[in-house]
């Protein structure tokens, strides 16, 4: 579902910030939180708003783990992989999941039903391992749990 | 709320509020940090309100939703007021029988005491329990008796007084004096003596100058910043003014990660109260000093967390490292002098002004003074947030205030200073908490994670996890940093791997050394530091691994095999039921066997084998016995006595 | 300008104030290697080559020459045996990475670098110094081309892999790149070629060093003595001569 932008809209998120400089991150985050991603369309609108090279605002996009340069799956699922989690045994959380939904950790499902992310540290420590299905936390999770986890989204 | 123009009428105000509040009025305070979020304390918040609201008794009852307690381990955790009886793990259920029994009849219910799993011992205050016992919550303490989206809470508990005492009786000369002689230094991580940065910062050139608070807090399995910036906004807020006052700033920046959106969000309702009492905008408290605070979310990279590369990111830049041989404190954001500092270091300053420099130089070791609050996560039964003072040992945190290692395992070492840090085996269990004394044992205080690992945890494989996480996030500017841990990282999976070569370990130490002095940034810099730190401690588990081919603690899979031991199988086919990839065979009576070349290694047949047959084991280091002929898998019940 | 001594090599040296060790250490005719350092941009320091050891208030410690500035007293050693292990190994470093690149073979053979030790290598030519993208930013002022990404997986790019009209060909970053991975010039070149009439600008006149040009030689900038010329009196880059931006 590639959505088409309205540089109106981009330009209500700009105009939010009156013209206050150092705002580039700030302004990406708010048009991937809109979006749930980062449309071409949108990055040119931004650079000639903020008169940023283009290609100045492409490697920002692409620099940052909460920014995606490609459109993302309706679910986001953030697997903890902090270290608490980890010495928990998160890797073998991550590898279910991946198993799961037959994705890697960084890409959406074909369906675009699911996009699988790691992440380091959501601060749920006493839960680990933790994983985030759109901002709901399930914690003390063992590989046998994921499947009927997920199987409750659609 | 009215501005107030003078410290007078501060001081009226939070009498006025004192006065008003009724302390024998019950009150249900309710733990709202994301901790117990995750543990859907916001259902058990909303079972309150309307069971209270069903019983009629809105007038009777208050209900407050508080920032993090710290004790994550036990939550949904409820503290009841006046009474301060402590009730743990609470569910929506309990909801009723807390309102009718405990506000109505002064009963306390005993299944949802704190209960020591050593003595039996329940605890009805939240001070009794053993693991707030044993702290020193001058910091964190406040976060239990603060509704974060009220000001009013921090004012009534004193907030702001340090602000007032700072702005109309001391000069920032003064200031600094005091933040200098309470030894105060840096909790992000780099242990800076933070009076000496705000002298530095405060003689710099120039009118424009800027303050900072360092919230991006990217260490792995730490979030004391997360639950203070959540749970107690103000405090860091009335430490930030006091320091842009001190060194001339007029535009402060909390830049917070963008993965803690209650934090975004509470700072914002914080900010806008602030302003509307006036301890922020023009002529603060009538005091003629004017300062305003911007937030800047991060958006996903640990480096970015670096003083300088925050800098950068806050000038809408990306956010990498730059040369330091100019401190930030002469040149930081847009060339102007700045002072970063970590949350909890901005937060400390308030407790310094009122109570002095002497009190807080009272607490603590000679080079490390007042307290640390350490996230104490991993295999440790109270996993939570923990404030001692400096100079505790990391036994007492782990075993008196931690509980020690859940289910009887053995304890192995405790990782400290995150991806920068390093381990402390349990040789050195003793050490004090302190800058000095855990850099010289090879880890470093960072910003207060602290992971306890257990025999169950390989260090080979705990130092390949360090490596692996900051080759994600180095930014890769820089040649040693960028290609020096990609090979660091080779030859580490390579190790778990059993590829493991003579040699290997030298070649580490090779690339580390010049990551360590060649680097631009501290990530290049420490980053041999888990490696190394391992290396100093743990060398026979590396050799285990690459002259054995074996892993100790059972957890690199090309190293280990699962087998069912046939003299302990009662063939219940619990581990064929459960396998992924049906690589057991068996029947009822007939002893299980994994079939080896199928086995993936996802270890489910070892977590699901009942424990009264535990037959499941890893084998590491020799080889797998060869399954049983099929006559001989036949389980022969055992005769039972008296029968023929 | 202050004026700074201090002692490089065992031998005391006046800078100006302002300057970087490098800088003081190419005026008094010692040549420390760099790979990402070029006089008409800033130094970023990223590369990490110019390594050197400062001595400074009794305590040794390595830095890079391009971005420390000169300081009173200090006593700097270009050459030293800590300086030759960290080169050598930043060079095997880079060599696992770009193993075909001439000028890191050449460095190599410096400094003894025989077999490789390192267990992953790769088959990069891009060693991202930067300069390429330093120039287009600092000296077009176009910034046409960028990083891309980050740690080891970071390239140089254009936004989406797409040339953009922004480029100009003026072949600033060909110039500069020290391993020949840039051919930004002959793929835009051929993109200009298939221009047609009042659009065949001149290279110089897009880049706006001159107006109203049109090119009579296809582009085959050889044959032009207008480039001869230009290139004979700057002796050096256009870009990097002129003050375009």
């Amino acid at each position: 579902m590639v959505s088409q932008v309205d540089p109106a809209a981009i330009d209500r998120i700009i105009d939010k910030y009156q013209s206050e400089e150092g705002i580039l991150i700030q302004v990406l985050l708010d048009v991937q939180h809109e979006y749930n991603w980062l449309p071409e369309e949108a990055l040119k609108r931004i650079s000639e708003r903020l008169e940023i090279p283009f290609s100045q605002v492409y490697r920002v996009a692409s620099f940052y783990k909460a920014m995606s340069l490609t459109p993302r799956g309706k679910h986001l699922v953030r697997v903890c992989l902090g270290t608490a989690c980890h010495v928990r045994g998160a890797p073998r959380i991550l590898d279910k999941v991946e198993r799961a939904i037959n994705i890697k950790a960084g890409e959406t499902t074909q369906d675009m039903k699911f996009s699988l992310e790691r992440v380091n540290c959501l601060g749920c420590c006493a839960l680990g391992p933790v994983m985030v299905i759109d901002g709901e936390a399930y914690g003390n999770l063992v590989p046998a749990k994921v499947e009927e986890i997920l199987n409750k989204y659609d | 709320m009215v501005r107030l123009q003078s410290p007078a009428e501060l001081e009226e105000l939070r009498k006025h509020m004192l006065a008003k509040r009724d302390t024998k009025k019950p009150c249900i305070t309710i733990c709202s940090g994301t901790g117990c979020r995750a543990y859907a304390s916001e259902k058990v918040s909303t079972a309150f309100e309307e069971e209270i609201k069903k019983q009629g008794l809105d007038n009777t009852i208050d209900i407050k939703t508080t920032g993090c307690h710290g004790f994550c381990e036990k939550g949904p955790l409820v503290v009841i007021l006046p009474g301060e009886i402590c009730y743990v793990q609470v569910k929506p259920t309990d909801v009723a029988q807390i309102i009718s029994q405990t506000i109505g009849e002064s009963k306390i219910l005993d299944q949802l005491l704190y209960t020591d799993p050593v003595t039996g011992e329940k605890a009805v205050h939240e001070s009794e329990i053993p693991f707030y016992k044993n702290q020193t919550r001058l910091v964190f303490g406040n976060n239990s008796k603060i509704d974060p989206t009220n000001i009013d809470d921090y004012i009534v508990l004193g907030g702001y007084s340090a602000l007032s005492k700072a702005l109309f009786e001391m000069t920032p000369e003064e200031i600094i004096a005091e933040v200098k002689d309470s030894g105060l230094r840096g909790r992000g991580g780099g242990g800076f003596p933070t009076g000496r940065k705000w002298e530095e910062c405060r003689h710099a050139p120039g009118d424009i100058k800027y303050v900072i608070v360092n919230a991006d807090e990217g260490d792995p399995g730490a979030y004391m910043d997360r639950s203070l910036l959540e749970g107690n906004p103000h405090s860091v807020l009335e430490g930030l003014i006091i320091g842009a006052y001190t060194i001339g700033s007029h535009v402060g920046y909390i830049y917070v990660r963008e993965e803690y959106p209650l934090a975004v969000e509470n700072v914002f309702i914080a900010l806008s109260q602030a302003e509307k009492y006036g301890f922020l905008g023009t002529d603060i408290l009538g005091s003629g000093f004017d300062f305003s605070i911007k937030v800047h979310r991060g958006a996903g990279a640990f480096v970015s967390g670096e003083s300088s590369a925050l800098m950068t990111a806050l000038e809408g830049r990306v956010g990498e490292p730059r040369p330091k041989y100019i401190h930030t404190v002469i040149s930081g954001i847009w060339d102007k002098p700045s002072t970063l500092n970590n949350v909890e270091t901005w937060a400390n300053v308030p407790l310094i002004i009122n109570k002095g420099a002497a009190w807080y130089a009272s607490i603590g070791t000679e080079g490390s003074k007042g307290t640390k609050i350490f996230s104490l996560v991993g295999k440790v039964n109270n996993t939570g947030l923990v404030e001692v003072p400096m100079g505790t040992s990391l036994r007492d945190i782990i075993y008196t205030i931690g509980g020690g290692i859940p289910k009887g395992k053995k304890f192995k070492a405790v990782q400290t200073g995150g991806p920068s840090g390093g381990c402390i085996p349990e040789s050195l269990i003793d050490s004090p908490v302190d800058f000095e004394e855990l850099s010289a044992l090879g880890s470093m205080m960072g910003s207060g994670g602290m992971i306890v690992m257990d025999e169950d945890t390989c260090m080979v494989d705990t130092a390949r996890y360090f490596l692996d996480f900051l080759s994600d996030e180095s930014c890769g500017k820089c040649t040693p940093c960028r290609e020096g841990i990609d090979q660091m990282l080779a030859i580490l999976t390579n190790i778990t791997e059993g590829k493991g070569q003579d040699g290997d370990i030298e070649l580490l130490e090779e690339i580390a050394e010049v990551t360590k002095n060649a680097s631009l940034c501290a990530l290049g810099q420490t980053a041999a530091n888990p490696v190394l730190s391992t290396l100093r401690y743990f060398r026979d588990e590396y050799e285990a691994h690459i002259l054995e081919k074996r892993c100790p603690a059972g957890v690199c899979k090309a190293l280990i095999s699962y087998y069912i031991q046939p003299d302990k199988c009662q063939a219940c086919l619990i581990c064929y039921r459960n396998c992924p990839v049906g690589a057991i065979t068996g029947a009822k009576k007939q002893i299980h066997v994994i079939d080896q070349n199928t086995c993936i290694k996802c270890g489910i047949c070892f977590d699901v084998c009942p424990q009264r047959f535990s037959a499941v084991e890893k084998i590491s280091g020799r080889p797998v016995p060869p399954p049983l002929p099929l006559e001989a898998r036949v389980i022969k019940k055992k005769k039972s006595k008296g029968k023929k | 300008m202050k004026k700074i001594t201090l002692i490089i090599d065992g031998t005391e040296r006046t800078a100006q104030e302002g300057m970087t060790i490098l800088e003081a250490a190419q005026e008094a005719g010692i040549t420390i290697p760099t790979l990402c350092y070029h006089p008409s941009v800033t130094p970023s320091g990223s590369c990490r080559l110019c390594t050197v050891e400062i001595l400074k208030g009794g305590k040794s410690r390595l830095v890079t020459a391009c971005t420390y500035p000169v300081e009173e007293g200090i006593e700097v050693k270009t050459n030293s045996a800590a300086v030759r292990k960290t080169r050598k190994m930043l060079i095997e470093l880079l060599l696992a990475r770009c193993p075909s690149v001439p000028v890191l073979q050449e460095l190599g053979r410096e400094y003894g670098v025989k077999k490789p030790r390192l267990k992953k290598i790769k088959n990069e030519d891009c060693i991202l110094c930067g300069l390429c993208t330093q120039v287009c930013q600092e000296k077009m002022g176009v910034s046409a081309i960028n990083f891309v990404g980050r740690g080891v997986n970071r390239t140089v790019d254009f936004p989406f892999e797409r040339m953009w009209d922004v480029c100009v060909a003026c072949g600033a970053c060909t110039y500069v790149c020290p391993t020949g991975h840039i051919q930004n010039e002959a793929h835009k070149v051929a993109q200009l070629k298939r221009k047609l009439g009042i659009e065949r600008k001149c290279r110089y006149m897009l880049m706006g060093a001159v107006s109203n040009k049109l090119c009579p030689h296809n582009y085959e900038c050889w044959r032009c003595e207008y480039d001869q010329r230009t290139e004979y009196r700057l002796c050096e880059h256009p870009v990097l001569a002129l003050k375009l931006n």
